[in-house]
C-alpha cells in the first residue's frame, strides 16, 4: 500500500501551499501520475477520502491523469508509446529504449476557496 | 465563492527525496557504501546477507539495517555475524524511506562502517518508489518465484542496478526459464549487471562479491 505514503506526501504538500494562496478549503486536486508508478486508482480514491478527513482537504475531488509510457529509440531517438516491455523501435527494431515520460508522480494543480 | 486554482506541478514524493538527499550526503562524508537490496518476502536477502557479511568481514566493517513490518528475527539472525545491525520495524507500511533510515543514525557507529547493507521489506512493489540516500539498489529473484516476474514488476527492474537470480541451486527442481529472467531484465534495464547465485550455497557469490569490494574501495578513495 504504496498508495497511503503517497497520499499522506500529498496532503502535507497541499497543507503548505494553502497559506500561501489565502485558502482555508480545498475542493479539488489533480495529479499526474505514470502508468510505471503502479498505483491503483481505487485504492488512491479510498486512502485520499480516509487520510483527508477532518482536514481542510475533506471532501475534496481527486482527479487522475494517467501518463502513457513513453521510449526513446537510443539508436534512431524515435519517439513512440511502449505497450510492451519487449518491444523494439517500432522504426529501426533497435532493443535499447530509454524511459522518457511515465515515471511522473506529481500534484499538477489543487482549487479552493 | 468562486474557486482559486493554484498551479503546483510538484513531485510528490520530493519530500523524501530531500531526506534522502541528506542521508547521501551524510554517508558520503563518513565514506560508507550504502546498498538497499529489495526482493519480494522469501527469496532469501537475510540468508544472502548474512553470507556476504561473513565473506567480506576480515577485510571490511560492515553494518546491516533490518527492515520488516514485524519480527526482530532477520536482525537476530544478522547480529550472529558479528556486524552492527539496527531492526526497523515499520509496523504496516512495506517499504522503507528515506526518513526511516535517518532515524536509526543515533543506533550505528558509521565512523565504524565501510559498507551499509539495507535490507528492505520484502515487496517487489512500493521500495522501488522510495529513495532513501542509498548509492545503489540490488534486487533478488528466486527462481521459485518464477521467470515472469520482470514483466510484472518492471519499475523494480528499472530502479535495480544489480539483479541478483537466487537459489539457482534449485534450477533442476524447478520449471523456470533464467535466459527469459536475463533477456527481458536487460530489455526494461539494459544497464542492469545480473548474476546467477546461490545466496546459501554459495554459487556464483564472487562476482557479486567482487562488485561490492570494487564499490567500497571506490567509495574509500573517491580520488
Amino acid at each position: 500500500m504504496h498508495e497511503l505514503s503517497i497520499i499522506e506526501s500529498i496532503v502535507d504538500i497541499v497543507l503548505e501551499e494553502m497559506p500561501k494562496h489565502n485558502l482555508t478549503k480545498v475542493t479539488k486536486v489533480s495529479l499526474r501520475i505514470g502508468d510505471m508508478r503502479q498505483v491503483v486508482p481505487d485504492a488512491m480514491q479510498f486512502g485520499f477520502e480516509v487520510v483527508t478527513k477532518n482536514t481542510p482537504l475533506e471532501d475534496a475531488e481527486l482527479l487522475i491523469e494517467h501518463i502513457p509510457i513513453t521510449g526513446q529509440c537510443e539508436k534512431c531517438k524515435h519517439e513512440f508509446l511502449v505497450k510492451s516491455w519487449l518491444d523494439n523501435c517500432p522504426r529501426c527494431e533497435h532493443p535499447n529504449i530509454q524511459i522518457i515520460a511515465g515515471k511522473e508522480l506529481e500534484i499538477a494543480e489543487f482549487e479552493g476557496t | 465563492m468562486i474557486a482559486i486554482k493554484v498551479p503546483l506541478v510538484k513531485n510528490i514524493l520530493e519530500a523524501n527525496d530531500k531526506i534522502s538527499d541528506l542521508n547521501k550526503k551524510f554517508f558520503d562524508e563518513k565514506n560508507v557504501l550504502v546498498v538497499n537490496i529489495m526482493s519480494s518476502p522469501g527469496a532469501g536477502k537475510t540468508t544472502l546477507i548474512s553470507n556476504t557479511i561473513n565473506a567480506l568481514k576480515d577485510e571490511f566493517k560492515i553494518g546491516v539495517i533490518e527492515g520488516d513490518i514485524q519480527s526482530t528475527y532477520d536482525a537476530e539472525k544478522i547480529a550472529e555475524t558479528g556486524a552492527q545491525v539496527v531492526q526497523i520495524n515499520t509496523g504496516g507500511a512495506c517499504h522503507l524511506d528515506g526518513n526511516m533510515i535517518r532515524d536509526t543514525f543515533d543506533q550505528l557507529d558509521f565512523d565504524n562502517m565501510d559498507l551499509l547493507i539495507v535490507e528492505n521489506v520484502g515487496n517487489l512493489v512500493c521500495p522501488a518508489e522510495f529513495q532513501m540516500g542509498e548509492d545503489f539498489k540490488a534486487m533478488l529473484l528466486s527462481i521459485p518465484e518464477g521467470d515472469d516476474k520482470p514483466l510484472k514488476y518492471p519499475l523494480m527492474f528499472h530502479e535495480s542496478s544489480v539483479l541478483l537470480i537466487n537459489k539457482i541451486d534449485l534450477l533442476p527442481y524447478i520449471e523456470c526459464d533464467v535466459e527469459k529472467i536475463k533477456r527481458e531484465s536487460k530489455k526494461i534495464n539494459p544497464e542492469i549487471e545480473i548474476f546467477e547465485v546461490s545466496g546459501k550455497v554459495g554459487t556464483g557469490l564472487v562476482r557479486w562479491l567482487n562488485l561490492l569490494k570494487e564499490k567500497i574501495r571506490q567509495k574509500n578513495d573517491p580520488k
